[in-house]
């Protein structure tokens, strides 16, 4: 059996690199994508320690399924916004979404 | 064996993956690499017997939110125009925060929990989904947080639609 | 009653002075109506007291006088008191102040010619030019009223309360205080005509020499205060305390403190009677109009001087009397002697009418002063008040020869100076009133033998020098009475005989009765009074009439001055006053009798040649007195007072201070105010701004950035954390 351990670890991994893609990368949509990355480390995280610890309870799992309602609502809404951002600068680069710069 | 065996192909393959989603620079090739980690946290949940979720993640992450993000970047790209350089200046940094959260959440793990956990013996009831439904709308169970994550997606529905609203016109005079 | 009135002697002028200068000085009548009603009073007043002195008699009076006393200044335990008193010595002297204030105010009228038109352009502060009247349709000038004239009638009247009060008073202090009075209306109206420079200069000239006197006549009260503890003649004049000053030493000159106070208070009387070396002022001061001249400085302020020397006799009798200190009594003969002599030489080569009655009066106050200095002090008194009679009258008389010249200025048209002798002549004719009384005048002062004062009393000064043996003296004296003869009878013959020299002298007439009036009454004194002093030794004479005089005026010091025995009468003293004076007269008239022209040299310049430039220009004196005193004091006022200390060290200060005060102001504004507390105020603005561009960098608008930041700040405090707590 694989140990807990290694689940966490690739979910730190895999919400790693999300951070990297968060924080590096120019385009919105390629923000959300590594936003994504972490929603599902952080899906896998609670998965694991659910199956792990309690398997016979619902909590580890409804706390899943909210996840996913959250993460597609704020996809929904976040790609939204991106449109309406992009329409009104004609850029899909973050830097130059900068009104509130001092 | 065969779920260790399975546990890292998938894992290798999600990572790479996820690494090409983030370091890609044409955008629908960090789309796919996307879908790739999200069926790849699918086959996961499959290996932690939550059957229903791993299906759910696949029609909710990749047949919409995956769809999503493809379209977005389909309707946000000038016809022809090259994708340019999508890593921004502060990289290193974002590198370096990112590596030392892993890090420190790698620690942690370690630190934790030093021997192997195993899955608990009791094992996943054959009825957990139905339990799951039953939670669901239990009054003394998750019905609260049900109705407010529904509430949450209807509202996210509406805002959704209306903050993308006013669509045509805007966008031809971009264009134009 | 006397004293009563003794109180109101001086009280009556002073209310006419208020009066006038308040509320009657429009009306010219009304002016010298006050004026002349107010001396009238204290004349009458004066005549009866001194008819009461004489019912009393010598003696008793001098032992008691008239008194009467006031507390006046509460000080310490007591007070100081003042008040009046007359014993023979004031009672005689008032009766000539009376006589000749009352016949000067009257004189005054006419000579301010009032009722006369305003002339055409007379000015106040100048004297009238006349102006023009219509006659029968033909033009022609006449002299113009004074414009001041109520002014002047103000200020005599303001004069005839100083003396009245010198006169009265029992203590030096108002004696001082009169004597004050006076030298301040002696300045009022040499300078009466204000606007003309030589009168201005002549008016400081008296006030400035006669105060030099003063000041020292003050430091001798003083003393004298400081010895006695009182000012008052019934305390001074008793033979303790004249013994305790003539025994007492002063602290300079060897004398005693009574030679000391003596000579103090005989410098005051140098000073105001004019005698050498402070007479300067007496000459210029006949700038001043010709009542003036007559009043203060013939009869009555010069006399004062010699008053006061008479009146400290005791003082200066005990002072001479002690042969351990030196005495004041040489000092005082000397200068009058001197006096006396060198002013009769001046008179001889003066061409002013005024001018040589003025060298004239100070000749004859030096006699007086040298009779006080030889002991001879009732002889002195009694050429006192016949000289206050004839010289009055003199210059009156002169008044009235140049208000005749001047009218014949007018007539004529002709600009010659009127009061030059050399454009006079032939005015006996014109003038005949002027003459007789100008001619009885002049020879009292010659001493005419018998018949006039002046002979009496002069004769009786040279018979006291010879007979006490003060033989320099009475050479001197003889000397100086014969020049007196000369230069007398050389002005009547200039001025009154032979023939009018200028258009002007032949158009002379004579002046009205308010004019003429008084010189009459002056006469009648010039040559009556002399026989109230004839003394007993006098061939035939001396037996028909008594020595009224010197017994009244001796009894006044009786028991306080060392008495000296009967002189010897000697034929030798009258032959040569009789030679002097008979002789003075006569070669006056030859000598002038042939003077023809105007314009005409001076006799006398021929036989004395250089000497007579020397006696013209008065030994050049005044120029002496300008560049010794005069200059250095000028300078010492101008240049160093004001424009080294004043200018130069106190303003200097001054500009110093205020430029280290703008210095101080500009390095505090400058290199404290502005950089530090400006400085400090705009460092913490500008930090804060320098803080703030720093800083806001933070703000990209970058919404990576921040999630950048926070990830970091999370990253750390998770470090942390794990660090601290979750590693066990």
């Amino acid at each position: 059996m694989v140990p807990l351990s290694w689940y966490l670890i690739v979910a730190a991994l895999l919400f790693g690199i999300g951070v990297y893609g968060v924080l590096a990368r120019k385009n919105a949509v390629a923000i959300l994508i590594g936003l994504e990355l972490m929603f599902n480390a952080v899906l896998v995280n609670v998965l694991a320690f659910w199956r792990y610890l309690q398997p016979t309870g619902t909590a580890g799992l409804v706390f899943a399924v909210v996840i996913f309602a959250v993460a597609a609502a704020e996809v929904a809404v976040g790609l939204a916004l991106f449109i309406a951002v992009y329409r009104r600068f004609g850029s899909s680069d973050v830097d130059d979404i900068n009104l509130l710069k001092w | 064996m065969v779920t260790t065996f399975v546990f890292v192909l998938t894992a290798a393959v999600m990572l790479v993956a996820a690494l090409i989603a983030v370091l890609k620079d044409n955008l629908v090739h960090a789309a796919m690499g996307l879908v790739v980690t999200l069926f790849g946290t699918a086959v996961l949940f499959v290996l932690l017997e939550s059957y229903f979720l791993a299906v759910a993640q696949v029609v909710i992450y990749v047949g919409a939110i995956a769809i999503l993000i493809v379209f977005s970047i389909m309707l946000t790209r000038r016809v022809g125009a090259h994708w340019g350089r999508q890593t921004n200046a502060t990289w290193p940094w974002a590198l370096l925060t990112a590596g030392v959260l892993t890090v420190l959440f790698a620690l942690m793990v370690r630190g934790w929990d030093p021997d192997a956990v195993l899955p608990a013996a009791a094992g996943v009831p054959e009825d957990i989904t139905a339990r799951l439904g039953a939670a669901l709308v239990d009054p003394n169970g998750y019905v609260v947080p049900f109705e407010v994550a529904s509430v949450l997606l209807l509202a996210a529905l509406i805002g959704a639609v209306y903050v993308a609203w006013g669509g045509r016109k805007a966008e031809k005079e971009t264009q134009g | 009653m006397e004293t009563k009135i003794l109180w109101l002697l001086p009280l009556s002028p002073l209310v006419a002075f208020a009066l006038i200068v308040l509320f009657a000085h429009r009306n010219r009548a009304l002016s010298h109506t006050l004026a002349i009603l107010s001396v009238v009073l204290s004349w009458a007043g004066s005549m009866f007291v001194f008819w009461r002195a004489l019912q009393v008699g010598a003696e008793h009076l001098a032992e008691e006088p008239f008194h009467s006393v006031i507390n006046w200044l509460p000080i310490g335990n007591g007070f100081f008191r003042l008040g009046v008193q007359l014993d023979p010595l004031a009672a005689i002297v008032l009766f000539f102040v009376a006589w000749t204030i009352v016949m000067i105010f009257i004189y005054s009228v006419g000579y301010h010619n009032f009722g006369q038109p305003e002339g055409d352009h007379d000015e106040k502060g100048l004297p009238p030019h006349g102006a023009t009247v219509e006659h029968n349709g033909h033009k022609h000038k006449v002299p113009s009223i004074e414009p001041m004239y109520s002014r002047f009638f103000a200020f005599v009247s303001l004069f005839a309360f100083g003396m009245y009060l010198l006169v009265v008073s029992d203590n030096l202090l108002t004696l001082f205080a009169g004597w004050e009075i006076m030298g301040l209306c002696s300045f009022l109206l040499i300078g009466f005509w204000f606007k003309k420079p030589s009168a201005r200069d002549a008016a400081i000239k008296a006030f400035m020499t006669t105060r030099v006197g003063d000041v020292f006549m003050l430091l001798g009260i003083a003393y004298l205060y400081t010895q006695v503890g009182s000012l008052r003649y019934a305390d001074i004049f008793n033979p303790e305390t004249l013994h305790h000053l003539a025994t007492h030493p002063a602290p300079v000159l060897g004398m005693s403190a009574a030679g000391l106070i003596g000579l103090l208070l005989f410098i005051g009387t140098v000073g105001k009677s004019a005698q050498w070396p402070l007479h300067v002022w007496l000459p210029d001061a006949m700038e001043g109009p010709t009542p003036v001249s007559a009043m203060i400085h013939a009869a009555t302020m010069v006399s004062a001087g010699v008053y006061l020397t008479i009146r400290i006799f005791p003082l200066l009798a005990a002072a001479g009397h002690e042969t351990a200190f030196t005495s004041p009594m040489p000092i005082i003969a000397f200068i009058g002697a001197f006096t006396a002599l060198f002013a009769a030489t001046i008179a001889v080569a003066q061409n002013d009418i005024k001018r040589v009655l003025a060298y004239s009066t100070i000749s004859q106050l030096g006699y007086m002063v040298a009779a006080v200095g030889i002991g001879a002090y009732v002889a002195a008194a009694f050429h006192l008040v016949t000289h206050a009679f004839f010289k009055a009258l003199l210059f009156l008389g002169s008044g009235s020869v140049i208000h005749g010249m001047e009218h014949g200025v007018l007539h004529t048209g002709q600009h010659i100076d009127p009061q030059n002798m050399y454009n006079m002549g032939g005015l006996r004719r014109k003038m005949p009133i002027t003459f007789w009384t100008f001619l009885i005048g002049g020879f009292a002062l010659s001493g005419f033998p018998v018949v006039t004062a002046g002979f009496w009393s002069k004769d009786e000064i040279l018979s006291e020098a010879f007979g006490l043996g003060h033989m320099g003296v009475f050479w001197t004296l003889a000397i100086a009475a014969f020049l007196t003869a000369f230069y007398t009878m050389r002005q009547i013959t200039l001025t009154f005989l032979g023939r009018p020299r200028t258009e002007a002298a032949a158009h002379a007439h004579e002046t009205p009765l308010t004019m003429t009036g008084p010189l009459m009454v002056l006469a009648v004194f010039a040559v009556a009074f002399g026989w109230l002093g004839v003394p007993e030794h006098f061939p035939i004479l001396g037996h028909m009439l008594p020595a009224w005089f010197q017994e009244w005026v001796g009894a006044t010091f009786h028991g306080i001055v060392p008495e000296h025995g009967e002189l010897t009468f000697s034929y030798f003293p009258l032959t040569v006053s009789l030679v002097v004076a008979l002789g003075g007269l006569l070669v006056g008239w030859l000598v002038y009798r042939g003077v023809q022209r105007a314009d005409q040299p001076d006799p006398l310049e021929r036989v004395l040649g250089p000497i007579y430039g020397l006696l013209e220009n008065k030994y050049y004196f005044d120029e002496l007195y300008t560049y010794l005193l005069v200059k250095p004091a000028y300078w010492f006022g101008a240049v160093f007072t004001f424009r080294w200390m004043d200018r130069t060290l106190i303003d200097n200060n001054l500009h110093a201070i205020a430029y280290l005060s703008w210095r101080l102001g500009n390095f505090l504004r400058n290199r404290i105010d502005l950089p530090i507390v400006n400085g400090l105020g705009d460092a913490i603005a500008e930090g804060t701004k320098g803080a703030g561009r720093l800083l806001r960098v933070v703000q990209s608008g970058r919404v990576q950035h921040y999630m950048l930041m926070a990830l970091v700040n999370a990253a750390a405090l998770l470090a942390l954390v794990y660090y601290f707590v979750a590693r066990s």
